[in-house]
């Protein structure tokens, strides 16, 4: 086994400096040593998108970065997401409302990528947010209640973009 | 009086953790002293293991044990697993061990595990066991397998045949001898894997205080799963319990009882330690059951009409190295084949073939594809050589509403006669087609050859066997704080399970559903249960909830009745509360009811009073129920590229009683994505010696965002009279139909080029060597480049 190394990073604005072996993922990381376990792995080589988490604000498969790669950076869960009372935030609720999630294994993916999307794009179209989702999996929902979601949080974002 | 809650559209219970990563899968259980478990698996479809050197494996860092068959107990080393359900027609059937004690039957088949203190390290070790194999001859396609001379899937067996059986209906040889008109076609229909994004998992942990073994697996069937355990570990069933957390997705792969969960329960209770194994994806490619291959060749007759007179032939199905449901998948594909239609005559002779590829079982319609396309493609074929309109013809041979309830002539999985309960086959269709714009369409295509493309419509019906039996139970208690409690051994994988049971409960009780705390997926919380596939569960455990509320809703009253010194019907039940109607006396709580139900210590009961205000119902149906639909889907192809889009696609539906209108419309746009991707995506690939050629999500690929339009839903509600609720069943029709509207579409597409479709999936490159054969082809291309 190599010889540890120490990965110091915030997760959801909380500092945390551990001692890891260095092939460790992100994912593996987060889920196994900080015990936020909200991020999923379902294909450990990028393509479902079930572990996509933020790192200094830009989404990241957490399944094919080491947590040493990380260091040094801020990264956001889906436990970060929330409103600060605890609350569902307008995204979450929404996905609630439109039945955007079905088993809920893909969703805190599904919901990072779109906290991307929101916050970059709040004039996205339909077309722009099928787009954006189309490197995360869903095998339950058939995606319509996700986009339904989007569009909903979109159009309360920025209504005037809903006649674009 | 009272809130309605059966047929609202209510948002789900389950969601507000799931959507805060608070959500209990089964990879986030972990156990104080847990190890990690890694398997090494067979690199052959077939080979004989000489020997196993584990030395280096164990020496490894952080290794506690490598077992392999010699390692396990005795009745573990010598017994095949369990079939989890059998079909009417008992046979010996080919199953695996818990780890393979010699022969290997298919690349992935697991044959020693590595425990270890991490999942890293384990991996490591494994790569570290050195097994000595004589491979041996593979067969990697049933149609090879079912040849005489075939080198054999299973050593030493006298055929690759699992079985071979009839489904017939009346005289279809005189039928045949005398139509008008007979058409015959060759189809092959390719279903590939489940995939759930969770893959599967399991967590053992072994209790020596208590001789208790508890195991977490993300299985549809954890009373199964405990039944196979306590006979597999020589275990009492009273210490032996079986819990699914939330799990990430099903579809049938995870209504199998898997040998990593029986070897990760024997690794516990051999160490003394808790052990977990989740599956990585390339493992869910190479051991997950998948649905694999069906071979039809079927002939039509009909006459100057369309009527259909009879449908004869022959389906021969791949069953992989072995059946852990048995012939169910075959067996419902064979009679599945009339759909809808008045089918006079019928004669299917099914061959299934072991092969050395993943074990066969059921995904999302079990069959119900396979023999909907097959259907469709023929009536499809009649169609265009009648020269009449595909939905003409189908309205033509529909089962008439009058003619409910409908016996087929066939015999089910059930053991019942197949007999459609209810439902109006040509409402539902004709609502498809309205909502599709049917009539138009022709304007449509016109309008869009003028401009070089090639849009094509397609039409499926479908008849889903389902709810069937033999039970599921539902326990409902009100408890000391006033809230109910919910139990039942109905195992959700995403339906929205507890909502739905929760709204019934509600209902019946006049309770807000979030006072019903609803506790599925453990065999701890209920005596029996049976397991959540064959969209089974609403008609199932959906009438339990109601039977159990009404039982428990009548000890409710007559309890109040005595303490209020009032007549029951001058109470009422209302939020939580029992009041009288008249008079000024203070009602009571549904808590104090519940403390007082439980009497007083020292202290007689009530004569004739049952301790409690509990109840447990088993519903167990008369027969299945049959619920139909009818899918319209338009497509447009690019003849340059193979490649297609769908433009629009309408789903019109008849699932009896809607319990939840969110999550059935849920359940049938996820449905349409998973057909859509057996249409079109979906093509999990083997070499010649069964080598899996896909085993990423690269190279196989799963319909995303961009492929799966929003699906269009119009609902019929014919209750079906097997059950109180009038509930059919939802989780599959989204999927059965979607290949057969798919390729008709496409098919219609091509009409210039008379292309004939009979296969799923179909690629680009499939598309594009059928377009090739066309003499039209070539300068449609060039005006289409040109344009």
């Amino acid at each position: 086994m190599t010889a540890p190394a120490t990965v110091a990073l915030t997760v959801n604005d909380r500092p945390y400096e551990k001692q890891v072996d260095p092939r460790t993922t992100l994912a593996d990381f987060l889920r196994q040593h900080l015990g936020l376990t909200g991020t999923h792995v379902g294909c450990e080589h990028g393509a479902c998108g079930a572990c996509t988490v933020l790192l200094d604000g830009q989404s990241v498969r957490a399944c094919l970065m080491f947590a040493v790669q990380a260091s040094g950076h801020a990264v956001t869960t889906v436990e970060g997401l929330a409103n600060p009372d605890g609350s569902l935030s307008p995204l979450q609720s929404a996905f609630r409302e439109h039945h955007g999630l079905q088993c809920g294994f893909c969703t805190p993916g599904m919901l990072m990528t779109l906290a991307e999307l929101l916050r970059d794009n709040p004039a996205a179209t339909e077309a722009e947010v099928r787009d954006t989702l189309s490197g995360n999996l869903c095998r339950c929902t058939g995606y319509a209640g996700i986009v339904a979601a989007a569009l909903d949080v979109l159009a309360r974002l920025a209504p005037e973009a809903k006649d674009r | 009086m009272g809130m309605k809650a059966i047929g609202a559209r209510v948002q789900r219970t389950e969601d507000p953790a799931l959507l805060s990563g608070k959500g209990r899968y089964l990879d986030d259980i972990a156990l104080p002293g847990m190890l990690h478990a890694a398997f090494l698996r067979s690199p052959l479809a077939h080979g004989v293991i000489r020997s196993i050197d584990a030395t280096a494996a164990l020496d490894a860092p952080g290794v506690h044990a490598v077992l392999t068959a010699q390692d396990l107990p005795e009745m573990l080393r010598n017994t095949r697993l369990p079939v989890m359900g059998s079909s009417p027609q008992q046979t010996q059937v080919m199953t695996p061990y818990a780890l393979a004690p010699e022969e290997v039957c298919y690349v992935g088949e697991p044959v020693a595990v590595v425990v270890a203190d991490s999942r890293y390290l384990a991996e490591d070790a494994a790569g570290l066991i050195a097994v000595d194999y004589d491979e041996l001859p593979a067969v990697a396609n049933c149609r090879d397998a079912a040849q005489a001379e075939a080198p054999r899937t299973h050593n030493g067996s006298s055929s690759n045949k699992a079985t071979r059986f009839k489904a017939t209906i009346g005289d279809a040889a005189a039928a045949f001898a005398t139509a008008p008109h007979v058409f015959r076609q060759d189809m092959w229909q390719h279903r590939g894997c489940g995939h759930s994004i969770e893959c599967r998992g399991a967590v053992a942990e072994h209790d020596p205080l208590r001789g208790g073994l508890t195991l977490w697996s993300s299985t549809q069937i954890p009373h199964i799963a405990k039944h196979v355990l306590c006979d597999l570990l020589a275990m009492d069933p009273e210490s032996v319990r079986v819990i699914a957390p939330d799990v990430g997705g099903g579809f049938g792969p995870k209504a199998v009882f898997y040998p990593e969960e029986l070897v990760v329960a024997a690794a516990a209770m051999k160490l003394g330690r808790p052990v977990k194994w989740v599956e990585d994806r390339r493992e869910h490619f190479l051991t997950a059951v998948q649905e694999r291959d069906q071979y039809w060749d079927v002939e039509i007759a009909v006459d100057g009409e369309g009527r259909i007179l009879g449908v004869r032939g022959s389906m021969l199905h791949d069953g992989g190295a072995y059946l852990p449901w048995e012939f169910s998948l075959p067996y419902i594909a064979a009679v599945t084949m009339p759909g809808p239609y008045r089918l006079p005559a019928y004669d299917l002779d099914v061959t299934v073939a072991y092969t050395n590829l993943p074990p066969a079982s059921a995904i999302r319609g079990s069959g119900r594809p396979q023999a909907v396309f097959a259907m469709e493609r023929l009536l499809d074929r009649v169609a265009r050589e009648l020269g009449i309109d595909r939905a003409e013809l189908r309205r033509r041979n529909f089962v008439q509403p009058d003619q409910m309830p409908y016996p087929t002539g066939l015999t089910y999985r059930d053991g019942r006669a197949v007999v459609y309960d209810s439902g109006d086959y040509p409402t539902t269709q004709s609502m498809a087609l309205e909502l599709a714009n049917y009539a138009d369409f022709g304007r449509r295509q016109a309008e869009a050859r003028a401009q070089g493309r090639h849009i094509g419509i397609g039409i499926a019906n479908y008849v889903e066997g389902c709810g069937v039996g033999p039970y599921e139970g539902v326990s409902i208690k009100v408890l000391d704080n006033g809230k109910i409690n919910l139990r039942s051994g109905a195992a959700p994988t995403g339906q929205g399970h507890k909502t739905m049971l929760a709204q019934i409960c509600a209902e019946t009780l006049n309770v807000e559903i979030e006072d019903v705390i609803v506790t599925l997926g453990d065999t701890n919380a209920i005596a029996m249960g049976v397991g959540t596939f064959a969209s089974r569960i609403a008609a199932n455990a959906g009438p339990s909830a109601l039977g159990a509320a009404q039982t428990v809703k009548a000890k409710i009253l007559s309890l109040a009745s005595r303490l209020l010194e009032t007549p029951e019907e001058d109470l009422v039940l209302e939020k939580g509360r029992v009041e009288a109607r008249h008079g000024n006396r203070q009602g009571l709580s549904l808590g104090e009811l519940a403390r007082r139900a439980k009497g007083s210590p020292g202290v007689s009961m009530h004569r004739g009073d049952t301790p409690g205000l509990e109840h447990t119902s088993y519903f167990t149906p008369a027969q299945a129920t049959w619920c139909n639909g009818t899918h319209v889907v338009e497509v447009e192809v690019d003849i340059a590229t193979g490649g297609v889009k769908i433009l629009d696609y309408v789903v019109a539906h008849d699932c009896g009683t809607v319990i939840n209108p969110l999550i059935v419309d849920g359940q049938i746009q996820g449905g349409v994505a998973h057909g859509i991707g057996n249409a079109l995506l979906e093509w999990m690939a083997f070499d010649p010696n069964g080598q899996p050629l896909t085993t990423n999500f690269g190279e196989y690929l799963l319909p995303s965002s961009t492929v799966v339009p929003t699906v269009r839903i119009a609902h019929l509600e014919t209750p079906s009279p097997v059950n109180p609720l009038g509930a059919k069943g939802a989780g599959e029709g989204g999927t059965i139909p979607a290949a057969a509207a798919i390729v008709s579409a496409i098919e219609h597409a091509l009409t210039p080029f008379d292309a004939r479709l009979n296969m799923s999936p179909l690629t680009p490159e499939t598309i594009i060597k059928s377009l090739k054969q066309s003499p039209n082809y070539k300068a449609a291309l060039m005006r289409a480049c040109a344009g």
